[in-house]
């Protein structure tokens, strides 16, 4: 047994059973009488809907029934929008389309069938009618309006404008030696769990209770709005996530098939199981990431940075699900690790005829780093500065925290940077990539006609966002600890982290020490996984209940041995008075007795609490910011538009590490979702709106042969704000990712800094046109 | 809408079966949900993700590229047939797990299919070889490398990570 569980490369609890092909996901359920569901969806981008007939389609055998908008009655109603901003105007999804649809795969009707194959032959028979309207799946097109507005009550496409700023930006400007201007383009890209969603309602006939397994991120909150669509109260709806297959963000956000095929399993009073298949994912599971930036930044001729313009356009897609916060991050990140001394951003947020966008891995970050850290390798070229100097010259040392960057960060606190150490991080991973020693080795390759480059990016990430996070610990009567996390799991490993953290909190082994996840009747409040928050929040507040715990088994002993708490220890599964090991109690009677083992029988008057129980809540005053710097090379055919990564170095701070397996585990899981999203992943609709790149053939995941091990190394700077000193690791891989590549990129074809690259991803097409049009050596 | 039935005789995991079965019926749907071996999981559909990789006659097969009808005759492995329950885990198994080669777990019985027919054929391959042998499986959490090093080990006797 280690001194400390916490810090130990613990080999993971969950693995076991999955491994052997015993995990239990939501399709892996089954209930007697069950039915399966599918979704019928818009095959066209905007259009009024005018008339539909599902006569024929319900009257397949096998059909059992189709529900529409108008079945659905007062249901039909826009959801709550979970994260409300005073200059948004949200119009959130509603379960089905009644009217109008303004996506490709927006829900028009449900259909229940004895089987998914018979549901889907449904389809055929379904008689709709469309008048198109004209379809505006482009940035551009939202914002020039003319005739499309897709919400017209609202009178144009815009959702939002909101910015912010510090300093004074205009006498900045005024006072520059040097102004670089550049314009910066995302697509979009999405998380793509490799288990799609899946919602499995099961309703109770004699308690009226519905138990829906779910694949979300965030059971209590689904619950929440479930409750609030459906008209129920929250103790009649019984939310479990079990074995989730990834999630990445998308599995936060709630969606109308958790409303609609509960609605239908009460309806029907059968067990109704629906899960998405990998087209409907792409077509109705949201996306995000395509932003423009237009940037200015200001700078003295050493270099030092002045101030900053950005103005910033975010594509949400045909509905607003959750709120701006996307591009609310990006507009809080693009300071980064920096001396930004004046700063001004706005943020345009546009309605499009496409998919809903909501976080996926980064949440708006990608974008902010590839802008500020672009930014700065231009200006850079500009004052014939090397590249990892310009970045010493301004970064925050580690001697200047807190740091108030002059911004409110999306959880409403002001932006304050509590630790770390971006110098050191920069110069750990320069050294291991050889950073002194590339150039000649460049010009070596280069003089054989082959194209290495070298690209770098760092961040700072405002991770464990609040509000809580909450855990329940409890003895039970064998005498071990159970514990319930209000954050669900998607293979993050909660179930043997949370158990180190106990651990070393009770003073026990960890095999004594069990963890669920996931469950609302576990636990009364959870707010659920996202936004690196497990390690900061979850584990805080199981520190936070684990020490409580302990504090009242030893006073429930005390009590019972009629003994000071002082001088007892917990050995064994038992509790007893240290040097006197024959006065003891076992932790499982201890357990029992304390919470009234004998009906008519009077506790102890020293017993302060009932029973072995806690339910610990951690609030975060404010987030705690992880950071980091990448650095990579690579080797480009021109010719081929291939990019080939040959080394990556990550040195990153996640503050102490719970398990360093699993941290490592998620910085190089991290760094294969920014590769994708660098060089591959890339969500493409014609203009009509339709989707083009609906499968896994046209939206390329990096497979094995493309995603090197990185070479992780780890800057130790733990938060005060928490009391583990732990800050989130699940973003970190994948934020700077498509800054580093595309920079890397662009130094192999053009080490001189003679031609931009300002979009990503970079896929080969787009590789081999930048090639073709800077007329690079080929 | 009704389809043609068929009798379909084959082996899976060592037990012999007996079933009719529709025409049109995937051999995936046809593994996890009639015949309750849930442990090969779906992805997408389309052959791609290598998720509900199992192997037939000993070569790894998308089944959500094949008919159910098509296991006629055939031998199956799944998953489940890696380890009896009450085992110990298959070294390729312990491996997984030392080198944190999953962490959702959802892909991870295609891998462990794929990497068990690359291991049978006796092979020893680099690093590099092994990422391409196992590039038809996508993993969304771990980016392969703990993957790649736990296949390493059990083929090679070594446990590193290829990092240079």
């Amino acid at each position: 047994m280690p001194s400390s569980w916490v810090g130990t490369p613990v080999l993971r609890r969950e693995d076991d059973r999955l491994l052997r092909g015993h995990g239990r996901f939501v399709d892996d359920m089954h209930a007697a009488g069950m039915l399966h569901a599918a979704v019928f969806r818009s095959p066209v981008a905007h259009a009024r809907i005018t008339s539909l007939d599902v006569s024929a389609a319900l009257a397949l055998p096998g059909v059992h029934a189709i529900f529409t908008a108008a079945d659905l009655g007062d249901v039909n109603r826009p959801f709550p929008l979970p994260v409300p901003h005073p200059k948004l105007r949200a119009k959130t999804p509603v379960p089905l389309a009644s009217d109008t649809v303004r996506y490709v795969g927006e829900p028009i009707a449900l259909i229940v069938a004895d089987d998914r194959y018979i549901a889907e032959d449904a389809f055929d028979h379904i008689a709709i009618d469309f008048e198109p309207l004209v379809a505006t799946p482009s940035l551009e097109g939202a914002l020039a309006g003319g005739d499309c507005v897709i919400h017209p009550d609202l009178g144009d496409n815009v959702a939002a404008r909101f910015g912010q700023s510090y300093g004074d930006v205009e006498a900045a400007f005024a006072a520059a030696d040097v102004i670089v201007r550049e314009s910066f383009t995302s697509d979009r890209g999405s998380g793509q769990p490799i288990e799609t969603r899946a919602i499995f309602a099961v309703p109770d006939v004699n308690t009226g209770v519905i138990t829906v397994w779910d694949t979300t991120q965030s059971p209590h909150v689904a619950r929440r709005l479930m409750a609030a669509t459906l008209d129920l109260p929250e103790d009649q709806i019984h939310v479990i996530a079990p074995d989730v297959g990834g999630g990445f963000g998308p599995k936060v956000v709630f969606y109308p098939e958790e409303v609609i095929v509960p609605f239908a399993a009460r309806a029907l009073q059968r067990p109704i199981k629906y899960v998405e298949d990998r087209l409907e994912h792409f077509r109705a599971t949201v996306h995000e990431r395509e932003q423009v930036h237009e940037c200015e930044l200001a700078a003295k001729s050493d270099g030092t940075l002045l101030g900053m313009r950005v103005r910033i356009v975010h594509d949400t897609g045909a509905y607003v699900p959750w709120g701006v916060i996307v591009p609310f991050i990006t507009l809080t990140t693009i300071p980064g690790p920096y001396h930004l001394p004046n700063y001004d951003a706005e943020v345009t947020v546009v309605y499009t005829n496409r998919v809903p966008v909501t976080p996926h891995r980064g949440a708006g970050r990608p974008q902010a780093v590839f802008s500020m850290e672009r930014m700065l390798d231009r200006l850079a070229n500009e004052l014939h500065l090397d590249q990892a100097e310009i970045r010493r010259r301004n970064y925050i040392g580690a001697d200047e925290f807190p740091y108030d960057v002059g911004l409110i960060f999306r959880d409403g606190s002001p932006m304050s940077y509590d630790s770390g150490d971006y110098p050191q991080a920069q110069q750990t991973a320069l050294e291991r990539i050889g950073y002194d020693a590339f150039p000649a080795y460049q010009a070596e390759l280069r003089a054989q006609g082959r194209f290495v480059g070298i690209g770098m990016a760092g961040y700072v990430e405002g991770t464990g966002l609040g509000p809580h996070e909450s855990a329940r610990l409890r003895v039970d009567s064998a005498g071990k600890i159970r514990i319930m996390s209000g954050a669900a799991s998607q293979g993050q490993g909660h179930e043997t982290t949370l158990a180190q953290v106990a651990a070393d909190a009770l003073g026990m082994p960890m095999e004594d020490i069990s963890v669920r996840t996931g469950d609302t009747a576990g636990v009364p409040y959870g707010i659920g996984a996202f936004a690196s928050r497990l390690g900061a929040l979850a584990s805080s507040a199981v520190k936070i209940g684990a020490t409580q715990l302990r504090e009242r088994i030893l006073q429930a002993a005390g009590a019972f041995l009629e003994v000071s708490p002082d001088d007892l220890e917990i050995v064994d599964g038992s509790v007893r008075v240290a040097g006197s090991p024959s006065q003891s109690i076992r932790l499982g009677d201890l357990a029992v007795q304390s919470s009234g083992a004998f009906p008519g029988s009077t506790l102890p008057n020293d017993l302060v609490e009932i029973g072995l129980e806690t339910t610990a809540y951690f609030r975060p005053t404010q987030s705690t910011y992880a950071s980091g710097f990448h650095v990579v090379t690579v080797e480009v055919d021109p010719v081929g538009g291939i990019v080939t990564i040959l080394k990556y170095v990550i040195a990153h701070d996640c503050g102490n590490a719970i398990n360093p397996l699993i941290v490592e585990g998620q910085v190089q899981g991290g760094l294969a979702a920014g590769i994708g999203g660098a060089l591959y992943e890339r969500t493409v609709y014609d203009d009509m709106g339709q989707l083009i790149s609906g499968s896994f053939v046209d939206y390329l995941l990096p497979t094995s042969a493309e995603v090197p091990a990185a070479e992780i190394h780890h800057i130790h700077a733990p938060t005060p704000l928490n009391p583990l000193g732990a800050k989130g690791a699940g973003e970190g891989g994948t934020i700077p990712a498509p800054a580093a590549i595309v920079a890397a990129v662009e130094n192999a074809l053009w080490p001189d800094g003679s031609f931009h690259l300002h979009a990503f991803p970079l896929t080969p097409e787009l590789v081999w046109q930048a090639a073709r049009d800077a007329q690079a050596p080929a | 809408m009704t389809t043609d039935r068929h009798d379909i005789a084959f082996t899976l995991n060592g037990k012999p079966y007996e079933r009719t079965v529709d025409g049109r019926l995937l051999l995936s749907d046809f593994i996890r949900h009639d015949l309750e071996f849930t442990g090969t999981h779906v992805g997408c559909e389309h052959g791609v993700c290598g998720s509900c990789t199992v192997l037939v006659d000993g070569n790894p097969t998308r089944s959500c590229l094949m008919l159910a009808v098509q296991a006629d005759g055939r031998t199956i492995e799944t998953i489940e047939g890696l380890t009896p329950d009450s085992a110990p885990l298959a070294p390729l198994q312990a491996a997984f797990r030392k080198h944190h080669g999953l962490q959702c777990g959802y892909c991870t019985p295609g891998f462990l299919m794929t990497a068990t027919a690359l291991l049978r054929s006796g092979e020893h391959l680099s690093q590099r070889e092994i990422r391409e042998a196992m590039s038809g499986n996508l993993c969304r959490c771990t980016g392969y490398s703990g993957i790649v090093a736990a296949v390493d080990e059990v083929m090679n006797g070594v446990g590193k990570t290829d990092a240079v």
